[in-house]
């Protein structure tokens, strides 16, 4: 299975940064997704980052919630999840790290979770509502499944939890890039850069950015910032809900968007 | 943070990484300034005097003769907003007055917490915005236009159900991007760290007074002290007046809205399971793989799937006791009270009446309940004749 390390240190060597999509699993529907998926590898992603849709997701904005509605009435669970990655592995192997909510998680059996998701091919599992202050209740779990850990970074974390935060991560910091929710922003802020910039000085773990990437040229500033890799929310899942009942529409916009992205950074 | 905020393995702060320098803020706020004497003062004062403090605790004979036995009335309908809710706020604005913020926050569902979050944003100039659901702002409506004369601006929120828990959702979203500048006024005693535990302080008023009274004007403790549970702040106000007394019996009574066995209700401690929702481990109305589940009740202040951390303490201690008590139950007490006392007791405080209510004739005519009557129910005349409609004569 293809490792956060051999992915970052290759592309260390081409001077590359990671492009990382993010997905709703199941959003609109198992196929489309799996197809939308595939297609967003053949068009260069390098790392997925892929989330369970939760009922009440408090770090995302408009566009994810609504992607979240759509996959659970489309009947997207845990146990779809773990098919869909097992398939999109198939395809492809590239890590995968999960973006979830603690409940989903916690309900399942957070050890039994993360064996289960190992085995089917994923490399981390990025808890959203819980902090390093109970990373405890995680980094056990995660090391016995084989798992690396990822936390995130804000524009409001000191530089001594930065340190904490290095500290507990064995796959990459997930630095928000904005304060707020998830969400396609016109603007960067310009904390983006200063935070990668701040991160790189502490710790040698990678550093991704995401939150409000939206465009090549914001995806090209956080690259030049020094970031290991660029994740993109909402804006790709803007493109599928965008094209609901039609597939392959879909699956062209986001692979032409992708591309365009990669071509960039 | 300096402290975990756990009650048992209940509680605790899980919440997204960029909320937890704001919480560390609040939580050290608090500690410097609840016992901090010039705090203590000015809070007394508005208490006394903005809020009407102390309220008075009345014995309801007209009420407990249909009972039969005896009931007081803890009469928070009586203070400023028309609820318990102005402890909370008067006690959380003034900790963001002496923080400095200068923007208030709050979510609501009955509106009662969003109206008395408004009063507080108008009392010490304030910009303030409340999140309320858009099925609670028709059924409170009459409530949204106060906090509207109030000066708050009242944000509807469309997802889910359109109720507590997702004005909830949408207050920590819009908090996220404004933890700066922006003191985000938590209405009941759950949510996060260091939530629980500040607002059972501001509200531990009721307990207090409640028992002082009781001794004063019986000449003993109660043997029962009962309060409807939504978030839990008006119960735990008034059960930690009496943690160390324990022979009184302390009953918390929940949303059993249209029926608690075909699954339409807001029972958390009843028929929940420990999960993990806006910021806490606590009972939670969830499905199987631990979807939050749609919640139903005539009470829209009730109508939570979640709970406070330290009501699921107290349950699984057996230190407390919880009960549901459905809608139609709920609107026969309404009326009951109505008709019995001259008081209009808010559709919340009605579930705490509806458990005695079906206490009648079971227990002995000596025994004394406490209820907190957490508010009145002016706000709910319109949900109660759509129900009843009154007879037109
Ligand atoms: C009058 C009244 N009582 C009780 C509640 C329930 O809240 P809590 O459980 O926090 O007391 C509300 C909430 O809106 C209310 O308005």
């Amino acid at each position: 299975m293809k490792t956060y390390k051999q992915v970052f240190s290759e592309l260390k060597e081409q001077n590359n940064t990671a492009l990382i999509p993010f997905f709703v699993l199941g959003d609109p529907d198992f196929d489309t997704s799996l197809e939308v998926i595939k297609a967003s590898i053949d068009a260069g992603a390098d790392i997925l980052e892929l989330g369970i849709p939760f009922s009440d997701p408090i770090a995302d904005g408009p566009t994810i919630q609504k992607a979240d509605i759509r996959a659970i009435r489309a009947g997207m669970n845990v146990a779809k999840a773990l098919e869909l990655v097992r398939k999109v592995k198939e395809h492809r192997d590239i890590p995968i790290g999960l973006l979830m909510y603690y409940n989903l998680v916690y309900q399942y059996g957070t050890e039994k979770f993360f064996k289960d998701f190992h085995e089917a091919g994923v490399n981390s599992v990025l808890i959203a509502d819980l902090s390093i202050d109970d990373a405890d209740e995680i980094t056990g779990p995660a090391a016995s499944a084989g798992l690396d850990t990822v936390f995130m970074a804000t524009p409001v974390t000191d530089p001594e939890r930065m340190k904490l935060v290095a500290s507990k991560t064995t796959g990459f910091i997930y630095t928000v890039s904005v304060l707020g929710v998830t969400g396609s922003r016109e603007k960067l802020s310009d904390t983006a850069e200063g935070l990668v910039g701040k991160l790189k000085e502490l710790t040698d773990v990678p550093v991704c950015v995401g939150f409000g990437i939206s465009t090549p040229e914001q995806a090209v500033a956080v690259a030049k910032a020094g970031a290991d890799g660029v994740i993109i929310g909402s804006k790709i899942v803007s493109l599928v809900e965008r094209n609901l009942g039609d597939r392959d529409k879909a699956i062209v916009e986001v692979s032409t968007f992708l591309a365009e992205v990669k071509n960039a950074i | 943070m300096k402290h975990r905020g756990r009650f048992g393995d209940y509680g605790g702060f899980y919440v997204p990484e960029v909320l937890i320098p704001v919480l560390e803020e609040l939580e050290e706020a608090f500690y410097n300034f609840y016992e901090d004497r010039q705090f203590v003062t000015e809070l007394a004062d508005l208490s006394k005097n903005y809020a009407g403090r102390p309220s008075p605790l009345y014995h309801a004979k007209r009420f407990s003769e249909y009972v039969g036995f005896n009931v007081y009335l803890k009469r928070e309908d009586l203070l400023h907003g028309g609820a318990h809710k102005v402890n909370n706020t008067l006690g959380q604005g003034l900790l963001a007055k002496y923080m400095g913020k200068t923007k208030l926050i709050a979510e609501t569902g009955a509106g009662q917490h969003g109206l008395a979050t408004a009063m507080i944003g108008a009392l010490f100039g304030m910009e303030t915005k409340v999140f309320m659901g858009v099925t609670d702002i028709e059924r409170q409506s009459v409530n949204v236009h106060k906090m509207k004369l109030c000066g708050t601006k009242v944000i509807g929120v469309e997802g889910g159900t359109g109720t507590l828990k997702d004005a909830i959702n949408d207050a920590l979203r819009y908090w996220t991007a404004h933890v700066t500048d922006t003191f985000y006024l938590f209405g009941s005693a759950c949510g996060p760290h260091p939530y629980p535990t500040i607002v059972k302080h501001f509200q531990r008023c009721i307990g207090e007074e409640a028992r002082q009274q009781c001794l004063d004007q019986i000449g003993r403790l109660p043997d029962m002290v009962v309060a409807c549970v939504g978030g839990g702040s008006n119960a735990i106000g008034i059960f930690s007046g009496f943690f160390d007394d324990k022979n009184v019996r302390l009953i918390g009574v929940e949303a059993g809205g249209r029926s608690v066995s075909e699954g339409r209700h807001a029972a958390t401690l009843v028929a929940g399971r420990v999960g993990i929702l806006h910021g806490a481990k606590a009972y939670l109305l969830q499905d199987d793989e631990g979807q939050v589940d749609e919640t139903e009740s005539v009470s829209a202040g009730l109508d939570y799937p979640a709970v406070g951390p330290e009501h699921c303490l107290l349950k699984d201690t057996g230190r407390a006791e919880y009960v549901a008590a459905e809608d139609e139950d709920v609107l026969d007490v309404f009326e009951l009270l109505s008709k019995t006392e001259g008081i209009l007791p808010a559709l919340e405080s009605s579930h705490a009446l509806a458990y005695l209510v079906s206490q009648k004739g079971k227990l002995d005519p000596e025994q004394i309940a406490v209820v907190n009557l957490s508010g009145r129910g002016d706000k709910d005349v319109s949900i109660v004749e759509k129900h009843r409609p009154l007879l037109n004569d």
